[in-house]
């Protein structure tokens, strides 16, 4: 914010430099907060280092919170220090400059928001697209798909509860998610009847459940944890009861748990319908 | 005070009035609950434990609700009555033995893979005197899930043809065709859990899953672990 | 506010009671709407009865309850005597283009075309449903301060969850433009009254019938969707979705026809003068969001019209068995429901600018760029809905350009925040009640719109939808945002609306409170989110519940600095009624170059305008420098 400009007004002799002071005010402040926000928060940051996803919006949500401080901090020293330095004397009925406007600022400013916005953009986008969505659904056709063997798993929502198929185990349907560690998951999230979520908080996955549709994520697991499993969309009584605990385990401890659903729940395999991306169990509508 | 502050006083104090009465109205609308029922307590010497009896009604008639008297249901059974609730008492610690007489038709699973008796002590219910780990899904009537302690309990529908069906509770097995179900569960720590019904029944509404099916003290409910 | 009753003739008696009451007023519409309710509802019940098998079993009848509450309405409408100027006209009878100006109070009770009246209507309808709203929000924080208690049953807490934010959204859209557009843009522009009179009164008699309408879903059952209504759960819901669907609807039409009259009456009825260079900013912000609000409102409308022929008459708009998509219904809404946040957030805008040059002593700074702004948001609102669907498993091809989009949205907002502050540099500022909720606007707007940007971000959108972060996010911009902004207005009109001056002390108490708790309440919430709560629920994970019962805590002070509020204005209102001076702000703004109380005609001449309202501050020198003592 400069003090001289297209409307101008000279510093009166007497006034301080309030350009000076307030640049190097929000300096200082910026350099002490942004080294904070980036090496002590940073590391902090949700969702935590559970996935590769994950991992990738920890540095996500840095850079972000990087952006914001200076803004953040420009604003509201600005606020503070404008109330503090410009204020009508006691009783008095001063008036301040008549300046209607400054073409250099206004330009400055449109040019700088503008890169910082879109240069947001195009890093979102690279990590969206890069990190195979960031753990978000796709849609029935993610735009960029990983490559090398995926285990696909998918995530069947109901009222009130999540429930699990692995095709590639025969089809078998648990309660339970159980995810084995270091492989590319490719989650195909559906409902069986109103719109549901499925959040796994510490893999950074969210994709929404809707009937007759697959919305395909993609996580990579790369801590041995328990995690969250909740509902992210209201879908009626029980949606804030409608949560779970999934396991991120060892290949070994995968296979050995998927042996015994198999043959703990044969008599559920037996009728339970072929795997098909989604289902559409027939509706009971009104009048029969 | 002038006239005018006594006038808008005077209209002041009465809409107060007016409003605290309608907060109280919306705040016993607020926390209405069904009536908490505990589970019996088993004497010692018959192992301990608690025993809790439901029935499943097609319809729950007039003088159990006034509003919805179509609407499926579940009662439970207290004090020698059938008794329109769905929150539960259940000890801590110890195992509960659930009878449940099932007066109702069959809908079918909307997930046939909750047609496995899941959570139950041995994994298996007994179904009119016999013991079984699963039921067709397509003659589900009801479930009896607390999916937080993984409990799935599908209980299987009176057939259409029945000679003697239950029409509105309350409804006693010694007049009406029923299905007898028994099954035991183990409790943990105290907590509140939800249970719920997995077949979409709530007739009339969309995929069967409105109406009663998300209304407490019809097929929903909870358990209190004390 | 006039005298309670008009002069009566010395000699004369006065009139008795019943005749009074008698005519067409709020009386004869409640009686008139009873009436039409039960024969709504009787036509209904014929219509979709017992023959009918679903009815059977559900023991519901939707189509009685919203043929009901059709034929409440529109009871209530012609009780009030708005179907009286049609048919008299159409039995040839001469028009009557003024009802009930300048008779008393009674016509703050009834159809009253003075644009004046509306708006002292509207801002007394609008609080009392606002503060039924907040009764709801205060329920909903008991019920958040354990883990898992059942203070309230798990339907009663969704029901409330959903009236809450529908009744403040449904309200607050016309928060602004209902009291303090029609009040005083007529008189900002050098106009006698709005293009539309009837209309505007009838705008705000819609919007009272709304929000009756939806007070009454506890009597059939609530509904479970929250405000946003998603299909299919709207489908499954019991009756008293259908009283979301009508109030929403007629909040459609009551926000159309606003924004239509707000639109015409500042294009056609600008005094002589009065350019377009010269308009107040906030004259600008209420055209920007009326232009919007007529383009957005008509989709919502036609949006839960769908929703009602899905639930009574089986049709499959949004059921996916029947060929339907429960994507098309969160499009469709959110393609209202986008730009529908920023018809609220645009008059905050306008109020915040308004006020800054009157008490800093210095013309607005960056006019253009402010209009641009405003403008900029208004447009880009329709280009970014689908950021409400990023996990939704829309088109992945779509989200790149969704995100750049929203991302863009911040560009235009960034220009009202540097106006505001090129508005108090070097300004002479004096910290009056008004002044201090811009201040407070400005820092809770800048944390609300940061925290969009968080959220704009697809990849950090993944780990944040649907949970408290995005609800505090919108509390800051809303509440933060609009609402500070509301009511530094009504400090700093009050004295040109209602001629008296509200209590110094009182005012500012009631604004720190607000301020303190309102960032205490909603701060807590965006890392409640962070750490994984989702929205709508009432049962969460043990370890966050220090921070929600300090929300709780913190809600139920925001609570209470309301009714320091409503303190404050019962006393100074009615029983102090101090007057206020006719330009305690010493503006130079049209509206307060007239006398309190403002004459019903506005002016007595219309006045011819040469400059805009900013008029303010020192000239500067040739050569740039200021003079040594800048003068009043």
């Amino acid at each position: 914010m400069s003090s001289s400009g297209a409307a101008g007004h000279a510093q009166v002799p007497g006034e301080p430099n309030h350009t000076r002071r307030f640049a190097t005010i929000w300096i200082v402040a910026t350099l002490i907060a942004l080294p904070l926000v980036i090496f002590v928060l940073g590391p902090h940051m949700p969702p935590g280092n559970g996935s590769e996803q994950a991992s990738g919006k920890v540095t996500d949500n840095t850079v972000l919170a990087a952006m914001a401080t200076p803004v953040m901090l420009l604003v509201v020293i600005y606020l503070i220090y404008s109330t503090i330095a410009f204020r009508q004397p006691k009783g008095g009925a001063l008036e301040g400059p008549a300046v209607r406007g400054d073409a250099r600022v206004q330009t400055a400013w449109i040019v700088i928001t503008s890169a910082l916005v879109l240069s947001l953009a195009v890093y979102g986008t690279v990590r969206l697209e890069s990190d195979y969505g960031a753990g978000s659904g796709n849609g029935p056709s993610p735009l960029v798909v990983p490559s090398g063997p995926k285990l696909p798993v998918q995530v069947i929502a109901q009222q009130w509860q999540f429930t699990y198929r692995y095709p590639t185990y025969g089809g078998i349907e648990t309660t339970h998610l159980y995810l084995p560690v270091d492989r590319m998951i490719e989650l195909h999230v559906t409902s069986i009847d109103v719109i549901h979520s499925f959040w796994a908080y510490q893999l950074g996955v969210k994709a929404d459940a809707n009937p007759d549709v697959d919305n395909i994520a993609f996580v990579k697991p790369t801590k041995l944890e328990t995690f969250d499993v909740r509902c992210a969309e209201l879908c009626g009584i029980w949606h804030g009861y409608m949560r779970d605990k999934g396991h991120v385990v060892t290949q070994a401890a995968f296979e050995t748990w998927i042996h015994e659903q198999q043959s703990r729940l044969a008599p559920a395999r037996k009728v339970l319908p072929p795997y098909r991306r989604t289902y559409l169990p027939e509706p009971i509508r009104r009048g029969g | 005070m002038s006239g005018f502050a006594k006038k808008v006083l005077g209209v002041g104090a009465a809409v107060a009035v007016l409003g605290v009465l309608i907060g109280l109205y919306v705040a016993s609308w607020a926390t209405s609950f069904p009536q908490t029922v505990s589970a019996t307590a088993n004497p010692a010497s018959a192992g301990g434990g608690a025993n809790l009896t439901l029935e499943t009604v097609a319809a729950v008639g007039h003088t159990y609700s006034p509003a919805h008297p179509d609407w499926v249901s579940y009662l439970v059974r207290s004090g020698g009555r059938w008794v329109h609730s769905t929150v539960y008492d259940v000890p801590a610690n110890s195992v509960v033995h659930v009878t449940i007489y099932q007066y109702d038709s069959p809908t079918g699973l909307r997930n046939p893979f909750l047609s496995q008796v899941q959570g139950t002590l041995g994994g298996t219910m007994t179904l009119d005197g016999k013991t079984v780990d699963s039921v067709n899904p397509e003659e589900a009537s009801h479930t009896f899930a607390i999916p937080e302690l993984g409990v799935f309990v599908p209980l299987p529908g009176v057939s259409e043809e029945a000679k003697h069906p239950c029409e509105e509770a309350p409804c006693e097995a010694a007049s009406s065709d029923h299905r007898t179900i028994t099954f035991s569960f183990r409790t943990g720590k105290k907590g509140l859990y939800r249970w719920q019904c997995f077949v979409p029944c709530g007739a009339g509404y969309l995929d069967g899953n409105g109406g009663p099916m998300q209304t407490l003290g019809y097929m929903d409910g909870f358990i209190r672990v004390v | 506010m006039t005298s309670t009753a008009a002069p009566v003739p010395p000699g004369a008696t006065s009139r008795p009671l019943w005749r009074r009451l008698a005519g067409f007023n709020l009386l004869s519409a409640v009686i008139l709407g009873v009436a039409g309710y039960y024969i709504g509802w009787l036509i209904g019940h014929h219509i979709g009865g017992p023959s009918y098998k679903y009815e059977a079993s559900a023991d519901e009848n939707d189509v009685a309850l919203l043929l009901g509450y059709a034929g409440g309405v529109v009871g209530f409408l012609v009780g009030l005597g708005f179907a009286n100027y049609p048919i008299s006209r159409m039995l040839g009878r001469p028009a009557s283009l003024r009802e009930k100006e300048g008779e008393g109070v009674g016509r703050y009770f009834g159809l009253c075309t003075d644009h004046k009246v509306v708006g002292i209507q509207y801002l007394v309808g609008i609080g009392l449903f606002l503060f039924i709203g907040g009764l709801n929000a205060m329920l909903i924080r008991v019920e958040l301060l354990k883990p898992s208690a059942t203070f309230v049953g798990p339907n009663q807490y969704l029901s409330l969850v959903g009236m809450h934010g529908t009744m403040m959204i449904g309200m607050m859209t016309s928060g602004v433009l209902g009291p303090f557009a029609n009040y005083f843009v007529p008189i900002m522009i050098g106009a006698r009254r709005m293009a539309f009179p009837r209309v505007e009164a009838l705008t705000f008699w819609l919007l009272m019938a709304a929000g009756f309408i939806l007070v009454t879903t506890i009597f059939f059952g609530g509904f479970p969707t929250g405000w946003t209504g998603y299909a299919p759960l709207n489908d499954q819901a019991v009756r008293g979705m259908d009283s979301y669907i009508c109030f929403f609807a007629l909040v459609g039409v009551s926000m159309t026809l606003l924004g239509l009259n707000m639109v015409v009456t500042i294009v056609t009825m600008r005094a002589p003068g009065l350019t377009w260079s010269r308009l107040p900013i906030f004259v600008w912000s209420v055209l920007a969001t009326g232009v919007t609000m007529v383009l957005a409102a008509p989709m919502l409308i036609a949006t839960l019209l769908m929703a009602a022929l899905d639930r009574t008459i089986n049709t499959s708009f949004f059921v996916v068995g029947g060929g339907g998509s429960s994507y098309l219904f969160q499009n469709l809404f959110w393609f209202f429901g986008h730009p529908e946040v920023y018809i609220l957030a645009l008059p905050g805008f306008g109020i915040v600018l308004e006020l800054l040059p009157v008490f800093t002593r210095k013309p607005l700074w960056g006019y253009r760029l402010a209009v641009a702004g405003m403008f900029g948001v208004s447009l880009m609102s329709f280009f970014v809905w689908q950021h409400h669907l990023f996990v939704s498993g829309i088109n992945a091809d779509l989200r790149p350009f969704f995100m750049l989009s929203t991302e863009i949205i911040s560009i235009p907002t960034g220009f009202i925040f540097l106006c505001v502050m090129g508005t108090l540099w070097k300004a002479r500022t004096t910290f009056t009640v008004p002044m201090l909720f811009c201040l407070a606007w400005t820092f809770n707007f800048l944390i609300g719109g940061l925290t969009g940007v968080f959220l704009s971000d697809t990849p950090s959108d993944t780990d944040t939808h649907g949970s408290f972060f995005v609800l505090a996010h919108f509390h800051y911009t809303i509440v933060g945002g609009l609402v500070f902004a509301f009511f530094g207005a009504i400090y700093y009109w009050a004295p040109k609306m209602i001629g008296l001056r509200f209590n110094e002390r009182l005012s500012k108490l009631h604004f720190w409170l607000m301020f303190v708790s309102f960032n205490s309440t909603f701060l807590p919430l965006f890392a409640l989110g962070m750490l994984g709560m989702p929205r709508r629920v009432s049962s969460y994970a043990p370890s966050l519940q220090t921070l929600n019962d300090w929300a709780s805590v913190s809600a139920f002070v925001l609570g209470f600095s309301m009714l320091i509020f409503l303190y404050n204005a019962v006393r100074s209102l009615i029983f102090v009624r101090a007057p206020a001076e006719s330009n305690p702000w010493r503006s130079k703004s049209l509206e307060w170059q007239v006398p309190t109380p403002v004459p019903v005609h506005n002016f007595d001449q219309i006045p011819v305008v040469d400059s805009d309202p900013y008029d303010y501050g020192v000239p500067l020198l040739s050569g740039g420098a200021q003079p040594a003592t800048a003068g009043a």
